[in-house]
């Protein structure tokens, strides 16, 4: 077997881990698993991609690449504004439509069947706005650099599994060190009691939705910058998404990074094994086992 | 001229009609229990391979093929698909309510992946042709043809009507809303939710692949591309404007929105020029999503919605 699969598998799996952290948070601070988390990966690409060509109208020096990289300056700072208005998407999304079904105290599965419903309106918008024609962030070609043993990647891959590494650090030091990060716990083990002890209940789940939607925007870009941008891009990543959520264990934010990795290397050892057309099927297999052997997957409380 | 319009609206109709069969199947699922299917497509195309397969002349260049009558095939595909259900719904009903609909949408993606790619059996990407329609001897002439295809389809949709009626004014139906309504209560009373959850995804996922069956055998040709999630959202449209809960509803739901999808997307093809096509069609999408959304805000019962309902006051189980 060929060992590029590994970096194939660890770059794949660093997107999924990064969109997983963003499902399982949500799922453990408002108890729902959110359809349409799928979609802030879609629209966080597109909308990097808007304000990197919005920045590049402007001043074209920006888009002349970096160095060893396959883009210039427009696409870093496209993503920090990119973030912020992934995360206000996840907000007005919130205030429109979750919010409201939570004040009226509806079940669990009306607030999954309206993140259904949204998922689908957003996709379709993003097709509406900007066909389901592939986009692309560059057109610059990268050469794959040797790293030994026979694997090779291009510089785009090295610097998005350093991002990514830096990224979920920062997540879980925010989360373990910080006070936002003691309520959100707080809040996920009984919101009730939370409120009680005077933490604001809303202020966390702002935050919660803020932060899984930046992460998903710098998934999104990060799959857009490494493969294309497509309408699809985030559904076609959802079911991996939940896979790894849920093996990790809803709730534990690195389970949610080392299933993500765990879905990453097995998807790409299935395509060298098996074929590249079954490679979404493996999530499938991967959730099947999980639920069927530890339902509450390998960081996870038990219920 | 009117004879044409007339041999149209049977073909409407019975098109119509085997999307109120799905409908009654996602009502026993989501509207008497409460069970969230995202992956109606899955089971629907699961019935209609099964049909497809059991009932086509044998073909040489992919397995099956074994011209059985229409009759085993609507069993056959009604059986297929309700295994597969009982199969997702014994690995995920005792667990977390939304770890069905996961699992369910992984169903959707499976089974249109292996539906695309196990080409011996399925025939790939070209779908499976030649299935045998009903009163084919009648093909000469589309009047009768359609017509008798519609008496078919609507006798169909009756007898599963009634069917599902008594089912839910049975005492199997009663114990079902009682879990739905309140769990613990009907636990209290002796009721294990866990078996009855399942019976009833077992029966909609049935019901779901006979309308696989029925619509294949009906169109005569089947392919992948019948089965993309598009299908799950308009099924989920009809029910919920029909109402949940409600058989009646789910029958008249199905009409109405395949009506209101026909003439849109005939409109759609009318009026836009042919390179804004695929962006009108992915507006009327953004339709329904929305439309999903606010009903589920403005009118959460539907539009006819579930007679003695206690839907309006139910609470998420735990906090």
């Amino acid at each position: 077997m060929n060992p590029q699969f590994i970096m194939d598998g660890l770059v794949a799996g660093a997107m999924i881990g990064l969109g997983a952290i963003g499902v399982t948070l949500t799922y453990s601070i408002l108890r729902f698993a959110n359809f349409a988390h799928g979609e802030f990966l879609s629209w966080g690409a597109y909308l990097a991609l808007t304000v990197s060509g919005g920045l590049g109208f402007l001043a074209t020096g920006l888009t002349r690449p970096i160095a060893p990289f396959s883009f210039g300056w427009s696409l870093p700072f496209a993503l920090v504004i990119a973030i912020f208005l992934t995360g206000l998407l996840a907000l007005a999304l919130d205030a429109v439509l979750f919010a409201r079904l939570r004040s009226r105290g509806s079940a669990v599965i009306i607030l999954v069947m309206a993140s259904f419903g949204a998922s689908l309106a957003l996709r379709s918008l993003l097709e509406f706005l900007f066909t389901s024609k592939p986009a692309y962030y560059t057109k610059a070609l990268q050469i794959a650099v040797r790293l030994g043993g026979g694997v090779r990647a291009t510089p785009d891959q090295l610097l998005s599994l350093g991002v990514t590494v830096v990224v979920v650090v920062v997540i879980h030091l925010l989360l373990t060190r910080t006070e936002i990060g003691r309520s959100m716990r707080a809040v996920s083990e009984n919101p009730a009691l939370a409120g009680i002890a005077g933490i604001d209940v809303r202020r966390v789940i702002r935050f919660v939705w803020f932060i899984g939607a930046g992460l998903a925007c710098i998934a999104g870009t990060m799959t857009g910058l490494l493969v294309q941008i497509r309408p699809y891009l985030g559904h076609d990543l959802l079911l991996p998404l939940f896979s790894a959520a849920i093996l990790g264990g809803i709730g534990s934010v690195p389970g949610a990074m080392i299933a993500g990795l765990i879905v990453g290397l097995s998807e790409a050892g299935a395509v060298q094994l098996v074929g590249a057309e079954w490679r979404s099927a493996v999530s499938f297999v991967i959730l099947v086992l999980v639920l069927l052997l530890r339902p509450r997957g390998l960081f996870g409380r038990a219920a | 001229m009117s004879l044409d319009l007339i041999s149209y609206a049977a073909f409407f109709l019975t098109m119509a009609l085997t999307y109120a069969v799905m409908c009654l199947g996602l009502n026993i699922q989501w509207g008497q229990t409460g069970l969230f299917n995202v992956g109606i497509a899955a089971f629907v195309a699961i019935g209609a391979y099964a049909s497809a397969i059991l009932t086509t002349p044998d073909a040489p260049d992919r397995l099956g093929g074994f011209d059985l009558p229409i009759a085993v095939g609507w069993l056959g595909g009604a059986l297929a698909a309700g295994l597969a259900a009982w199969f997702v719904g014994a690995l995920t009903i005792r667990l977390r309510a939304d770890y069905l609909a996961i699992a369910t949408f992984g169903v959707a993606v499976s089974v249109q992946l292996c539906v695309l790619n196990i080409q011996p059996l399925t025939g790939g990407a070209f779908g499976i042709g030649f299935i045998p329609r009903p009163f084919n001897s009648l093909a000469g002439d589309p009047l009768a043809f359609g017509l008798a295809n519609l008496a078919l389809m609507a006798g169909l949709v009756l007898v599963l009507y009634l069917a599902l009626q008594h089912l839910a004014k049975s005492p199997w139906g009663r114990v079902l809303r009682a879990i739905r309504e309140d769990e613990v209560a009907a636990q209290a009373l002796g009721k294990r939710p866990v078996r009855f959850r399942l019976q009833a995804f077992t029966i909609g996922g049935a019901i779901m692949g006979l309308a696989g069956a029925a619509q294949g055998h009906f169109i005569g040709f089947i392919a992948p591309d019948n089965y993309l999630p598009i299908l799950t959202f308009q099924v989920w449209a009809m029910l919920i404007v029909g109402g949940s809960g409600n058989n009646r509803g789910a029958i008249i739901g199905a009409i109405l929105v395949w009506g209101i999808w026909a003439l849109s997307a005939a409109a759609v093809s009318a009026f836009v020029p042919p390179e804004q096509q695929a962006r009108a069609a992915a507006l009327q999408i953004v339709m329904i999503g929305v439309g999903l959304c606010l009903i589920l805000l403005l009118r959460p019962r539907g539009l006819i919605g579930e007679s003695r309902s206690l839907l309006s006051t139910r609470k998420s189980r735990k906090p």
